[in-house]
């Protein structure tokens, strides 16, 4: 095991890839950083340290820096996936796909199939998500929700410096299409990471708190703060499932549905806005499946449906708080 | 064209509250007390000035990430400003934009932008409201050296060719895009023009650190695109004097750059050199605004300070429906 901070397994785990396999390559904007400048190459990497060093190693046909231009990014890292390589393609903030949604729905996700399965379609497009900085709308938001609804794409959430490491050495690995989120709340948080080939599969789900009574579901920034309502409410002798999806696509519906079998109660909390998200999404798969065990309606803690407030008192209103996520689960453990 | 004594005055002070206002922030940015990201415009003050005392309120611009400028020359007040980057609900937004996404349509002002590339074609809109208005009015997208690689702004710039959309678009060149140089990241370099040129509109290149070459360049854009030509594009060169946001150490820069741009390319200094060398104002006339607008920052300071915070409710508002 070896101390790391989430956004050095991030660097740490490309370069090991990239030495291993040379198809591996990075595209995106200032991932190398001084490009043009007198400054020079490296002088300053890209605004989160995430690629920092890996074009000294590599090189600038490894590491290509890019201009703004989200659209030729991700299908730059489409046309390198359909030649043979392993793009790793970096959106500075997840708000961007905006600007390149078509390059990563209408192609990326769709070729293996809609070739008939004649291709493989390795690329990793990793980008910065989530609120906490008060970087307003268009700077803030969790789109997990909306990529996890495509067919054809692969959805990973790390929330800790063990998961960036085991996850996006899987996704780098895959021959699919992979969205990798990393919250940009979490690019600070320090913990073990394990040395050496170190993968976790997709589609496996991890316990990070374990009880009989609640079963709660949360990745990311919000993750803590579920962990830190368990935990208080640990010490009433209130017990809590605490279940981090890790991939929202392919979802670990097995873990989530053992769980509230025993418990009988799921509050599912998420970043994203409440309509047709990963949180109703959760509820509903309960709801179907797990129907008998419940013993009370699944409650989903979500931001309101609005835009995201710039104003600190605003996007602390916003977004889920330990308040409301304890008076959630509270809820279901006073219904009837 | 020889401006008018008061036009000269109003110009400077324009150019001035900008500077001001931004070096006020980069002091308070450092205490904290600032939320989210900042860009400032400090050292573009000619390019945004320059343009905008061409226009009325009916003209419009849209602006970028690095807005404040656009928005204090377009007529933004300085108070309701400083009230939304303070996040207050006094601010020109309620709190609800900040920094990077100021925006008052009373003033033509249709907001600074987060997202890189997305404005110009805001503008075509804007101009093609005003083509079906027949008033003779404008709109302007004003775009980074970074920007004029987005495919939105090339998107634009033929849109506005084939609807003859009464649009120009002011290229900012100011060297660098985040921590990325020109020569690397536009193919033509330091040559965004004839982009916009080969989209087959009419272009014009001025020097952005000198407000009479930027007011000069868009009289005569403006008297184009007024008489009905279709859309036009200007490339001014300038210099950003602080980082790309607030906390940018900047390793990029070479040694002494910033001194040097500060000592030889600051367009407030460029201003006073030649109006006061051509006696058309005097240093004590330059002096005395100084500090009137001196003062005017620091009551927006306060102002913003000691204005209301919003409330947890004001999330729930503007919106149509919230969940
Ligand atoms: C679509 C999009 N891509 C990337 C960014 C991140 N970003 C913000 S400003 C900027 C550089 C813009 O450079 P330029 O257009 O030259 O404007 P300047 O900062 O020099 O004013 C970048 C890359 C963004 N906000 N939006
Ligand atoms: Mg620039």
């Amino acid at each position: 095991m070896a101390q790391m901070m989430y956004r050095d397994a991030v660097v740490t785990t490309i370069a090991e890839e990239m030495e291993r396999d040379p198809n591996v390559v990075v595209l995106g904007e200032d991932v190398v950083g001084g490009m043009g400048t007198a400054g020079g190459p490296e002088a300053i990497g890209g605004i989160w340290s995430t690629s920092t060093g890996l074009y000294g190693k590599f090189g600038k046909d490894r590491v290509i820096d890019t201009p703004i231009s989200e659209s030729a990014i991700m299908g730059a890292a489409a046309g390198l996936a359909l030649a043979g390589k392993r793009p790793i393609a970096e959106l500075m903030f997840a708000d961007f796909i905006g600007v390149s949604l078509d390059q990563i729905w209408n192609q990326l996700a769709k070729f293996r199939y809609m070739f008939g399965g004649k291709t493989k379609c390795p690329a990793v497009i990793r980008m910065a998500y989530g609120a906490g900085y008060n970087a307003a709308a268009q700077h803030s938001q969790s789109v997990h929700q909306i990529l996890t609804g495509m067919p054809g794409l692969k959805v990973v959430m790390p929330s800790t410096p063990a998961d960036v490491k085991g996850l996006l050495r899987t996704a780098i690995r895959d021959d699919d299409p992979v969205i990798f989120l990393e919250h940009k709340a979490l690019y600070g948080m320090s913990g073990d990471v394990p040395e050496g080939d170190y993968s976790i599969p997709f589609g496996h789900a991890r316990l990070t708190r374990a009880g009989q009574d609640v079963t709660i579901v949360s990745s990311g920034l919000l993750l803590g703060f579920c962990e830190a309502v368990a935990d208080k409410l640990a010490a009433e002798g209130i017990g809590c499932d605490v279940i981090d999806p890790r991939t929202t696509s392919p979802l670990d519906e097995e873990a989530i549905l053992d769980s509230v079998e025993v418990t009988g109660r799921l509050v599912v909390v998420d970043e994203a806005p409440p309509r047709c998200g990963l949180a109703a999404d959760i509820c509903a798969l309960v709801a179907d499946k797990a129907f008998s065990s419940l013993k009370a309606p699944p409650q989903a803690v979500t931001p309101p449906h609005t835009p995201i407030p710039f104003a600190r008192e605003l996007e602390t209103a916003y977004l889920p708080s330990t308040d409301k996520i304890e008076a959630a689960v509270r809820k279901v453990l006073g219904w009837r | 064209m020889q401006l008018s004594r008061d036009a000269l005055l109003r110009a400077y002070r324009q150019m001035k509250v900008i500077r001001e206002f931004e070096e006020r922030l980069h002091t308070e940015i450092q205490t904290g007390e600032i939320a989210g990201f900042t860009h400032l415009y400090c050292g573009q003050e000619a390019v945004a000035v320059g343009v905008c005392e061409h226009l009325s309120n009916d003209d419009k611009i849209v602006s970028t990430h690095r807005g404040h400028g656009h928005c204090l020359a377009k007529g933004c007040d300085v108070n309701g400003m400083m009230a939304e980057i303070w996040g207050s609900r006094e601010g020109l937004c309620k709190g609800k934009g900040g920094s990077m996404h100021i925006a008052d349509i009373d003033q033509g002002m249709l907001g600074a932008n987060g997202i890189v590339g997305a404005g110009a074609p805001i503008a075509v809109g804007a101009a093609l409201a005003a083509k079906l208005n027949g008033e003779g009015k404008v709109s302007i997208a004003f775009s980074g050296d970074g920007a004029c690689n987005q495919g939105t702004t090339f998107e634009a710039m033929n849109l506005a060719v084939v609807t003859q959309a009464p649009c120009i678009f002011v290229f900012e060149n100011n060297h660098y895009s985040e921590h990325t140089g020109v020569d690397y990241a536009v193919g033509t370099a330091r040559d965004i023009a004839s982009r916009a040129e080969a989209f087959g509109m009419k272009v014009w290149r001025g020097d952005g650190t000198d407000f009479f070459s930027v007011h000069d360049t868009m009289r005569e854009v403006l008297e184009y695109v007024r008489a009905g030509n279709g859309p036009a594009a200007v490339e001014f060169d300038t210099e950003r004097f602080f980082g790309h946001f607030e906390g940018d150490p900047q390793r990029y820069r070479g040694p002494g750059e910033l001194d040097r741009i500060r000592e030889t390319r600051d367009c407030l200094k460029i201003f006073r050199a030649s109006v006061t060398g051509a006696k058309l104002l005097d240093h004590a006339d330059l002096d005395a605004l100084d500090a009137e607008v001196l003062k005017a920052i620091d009551d927006a300071v306060d102002k913003a300070r000691a204005a209301d915070r919003p409330t947890p409710e004001d999330v729930l508002a503007d919106v149509y429906i919230a969940y």
